[in-house]
């Protein structure tokens, strides 16, 4: 007697059988030969990014690296950027500094070229952008990352060297030792094993600068990489940037709506408001009347002996430096 | 000993040609759904896992309808259901919207589905709570065929699929073709949904998918580890509850099996409930040890 006999009952009335089952076997092929081409397609493809990562670009510094002319981004009726020039060196460490809906982000965007601009050119090592170029090393704004992510510091950093790519991961000593060497980089050699969610906003800050930096890129932009730090981690992870900058030769372009943390590290400043940009030492830029230009009303600059407030005009439209900068009142920071 | 053995493996067990069918399938299905759960649980689409497996079940009732068998609708909606969740929703919240007002939409075909179809005496039970044991032996090369492929794909997007998952603005920078990829994923999601929803039904498919995920998950932190562990625990859950339905035809009321169902979704929840006892200093193994001596030293 068998226990299922109730539910052979079922299939012996035959709502089970197939007649004709071809299209299984059709589903079975067709994913199996999109797989393959997928596979074999991305294979030649990344065999190519491998050969530009290695690529010695000879690249000296003061050499024109970044180049935009009037560009300009619309979405619709609204002008996010109007006519920006720039033209940043080899080497340099920029602050990219302006209040919020500035365009910040959408100038980051355009460099990576997940954004066309409406008008005007952009070079990047005098050609075109291109996305996933491994010439440029990105830290996105306020990764989020859950305290149950699977995920040590290792893996994280990773994800920089091969995580664009498909098939089979071919692990290896030499992939071992180029992510070492980035966690060394960022002094976060000690957090290779650590499960990512469990470690401070500082050090996934330093993870994620890791992971920018594993294609060796010419070029490292962050979003707002100091915004969920306290002091003393944001004070770390700027003298961090900026000792890769030096060390490695890498033009840095870091986004922040406070400059005064930035103050000691940054060779020029670009100042952006209203979509449009002002670009030159702090000394230059940050004056009342260039800001009053790029705001369109009256700004006042006000320093003090280690910090710089820019104070709005006009109440609605206030920056608040003055309260941010509060924050930042740690000394050790001269303007000249 | 001979009699201990007979007791748990009743007569019969390992020479039934439905059992052997039921062991070998059910393995199947449990390792993929559990592989395929880990990324569903990590990405956070356990709802439309849930949706592509109900939406399943209406094209089970609308295949049966038709003459076909319940995996080929099975199949095919989840896979038509998963494109359009994916399409019709980006981000989190349309994506959830998306899916309740497909899923409810599709669910009214299939009781306008089950509603015409008079000829199938118990065809709801089956679509919605399964049929591992009355599963044509004939269709088991091809599911297992279908499985190994949905692995095989998985592993090909594997690393862009963890780069997306984590950090999508990143993974776009660095040219991983993000919609693309999440799109395979929801594909693969809604083939391993059809395939469990074979099994246990579409109704508890969730179970198999997100519960030895969701264990194995709160076990380690390696993603690498979490999927091999996954799929065991699904493993264990499936033959557990294959074994125990087996059985239960000796329990009362005598001469009735119990359903398998309840037995598979009774253990995915008792190993869910047991990983939540796991400590959590455990999952990290040493490496919090080792942090907290830096740390403190």
């Amino acid at each position: 007697m068998l226990p299922v006999t109730a539910s052979l009952s079922l299939y012996k009335r035959n709502y089970y059988t197939l007649q004709e089952d071809h299209w299984h076997a059709m589903i079975c092929i067709v994913i199996i030969t999109l797989l393959c081409v997928t596979c074999i397609y991305q294979r030649s493809k990344g065999l190519e990014k491998v050969e530009t990562m290695f690529m010695t670009t000879t690249l000296h510094s003061g050499d024109e690296i970044l180049a935009l002319q009037k560009v300009s981004v619309r979405f619709g009726q609204r002008t996010v950027l109007s006519e920006i020039d720039l033209s940043i060196r080899g080497g340099e460490f920029i602050g990219l500094i302006g209040p919020n809906g500035a365009g910040k982000s959408t100038l980051l965007k355009i460099l990576l070229g997940l954004l066309s601009p409406s008008a005007g050119s952009v070079r990047v090592l005098g050609s075109a952008v291109r996305r996933g170029s491994a010439v440029i090393g990105y830290v996105p704004q306020k990764i989020h990352l859950d305290p149950g992510t699977p995920l040590t510091g290792r893996d994280l950093v990773g994800l920089g060297l091969d995580g664009h790519r498909f098939g089979f991961a071919l692990g290896g000593r030499h992939r071992r030792e180029r992510i070492d060497e980035a966690l060394r980089s960022v002094d976060a050699i000690a957090l290779a094993q650590s499960p990512v969610g469990r470690l401070s906003g500082g050090e996934q800050q330093r993870l994620l600068i890791a992971q920018a930096l594993l294609t060796d890129p010419k070029i490292l932009l962050l979003d707002e990489p100091l915004s969920n730090l306290d002091i003393k981690s944001a004070r770390e992870v700027v003298r961090l940037v900026a000792r890769i900058s030096r060390e490695r030769g890498v033009t840095v372009m870091l986004v922040a709506h406070d400059m005064n943390p930035l103050l000691d590290v940054m060779d020029r400043i670009v100042y952006l408001a209203h979509g449009h940009a002002a670009i030159g030492s702090v000394a230059a830029v940050v004056q009342s009347d260039v800001l009053s230009g790029l705001y369109g009303y009256p700004v006042e600059v006000l320093r003090t002996k280690n910090r710089i407030l820019v104070v709005g005009g006009q109440d609605t439209e206030l920056e608040d430096w003055n309260l941010a900068g509060e924050e930042h009142c740690d000394g050790g920071v001269t303007v000249s | 000993m001979t009699g201990f053995w007979r007791a748990i493996f009743a007569a019969g067990f390992f020479s039934n040609p439905e059992v052997q069918n039921a062991l070998w399938l059910g393995g199947v299905i449990a390792v993929v759904s559990g592989a395929i759960g880990v990324f569903t649980v990590l990405r956070g689409q356990s709802f439309a896992g849930h949706a592509m497996s109900d939406m399943g079940a209406a094209g089970a009732a609308g295949a049966l309808l038709a003459g076909g068998t319940a995996i080929a609708g099975f199949l095919s909606f989840s896979v038509v259901a998963g494109a359009s969740v994916d399409l019709l929703g980006v981000r989190p919240r349309d994506r959830d919207v998306a899916t309740g007002l497909v899923l409810t939409a599709v669910l009214g075909l299939g009781s306008l589905f089950l509603f015409f179809d008079t000829r199938i005496v118990g065809a709801p039970e089956i679509i919605l709570f399964g049929s591992l044991f009355t599963s044509d032996p004939g269709l088991t090369p091809w599911l297992s065929a279908l499985g190994a492929a949905v692995l095989l794909a998985l592993a090909i997007v594997f690393r862009p699929l963890v780069f997306i998952s984590l950090s999508p603005d990143t993974a776009l920078a660095r040219g991983v073709p993000v919609r693309a990829v999440g799109f395979a994923f929801m594909l693969l999601l809604a083939l391993a949904v059809g395939e469990s929803s074979l099994v246990v039904g579409s109704l508890l498919s969730t179970s198999l998918l997100i519960g030895p995920a969701s264990a194995a998950l709160r076990v380690t932190a390696r993603l690498r580890h979490a999927i091999p562990i996954a799929a065991v625990l699904g493993l264990l859950a499936t033959w557990l509850g294959i074994l125990l339905a087996y059985d239960s035809f000796y329990w009362p009321p005598y001469g009735r099996g119990w359903p398998v169902s309840f037995f598979i979704t009774g253990l995915v929840l008792a190993i869910h409930l047991l990983s939540r006892l796991w400590p959590p200093a455990a999952r990290y193994g040493s490496t919090t040890a080792q942090r907290t001596a830096r740390i403190g030293g």
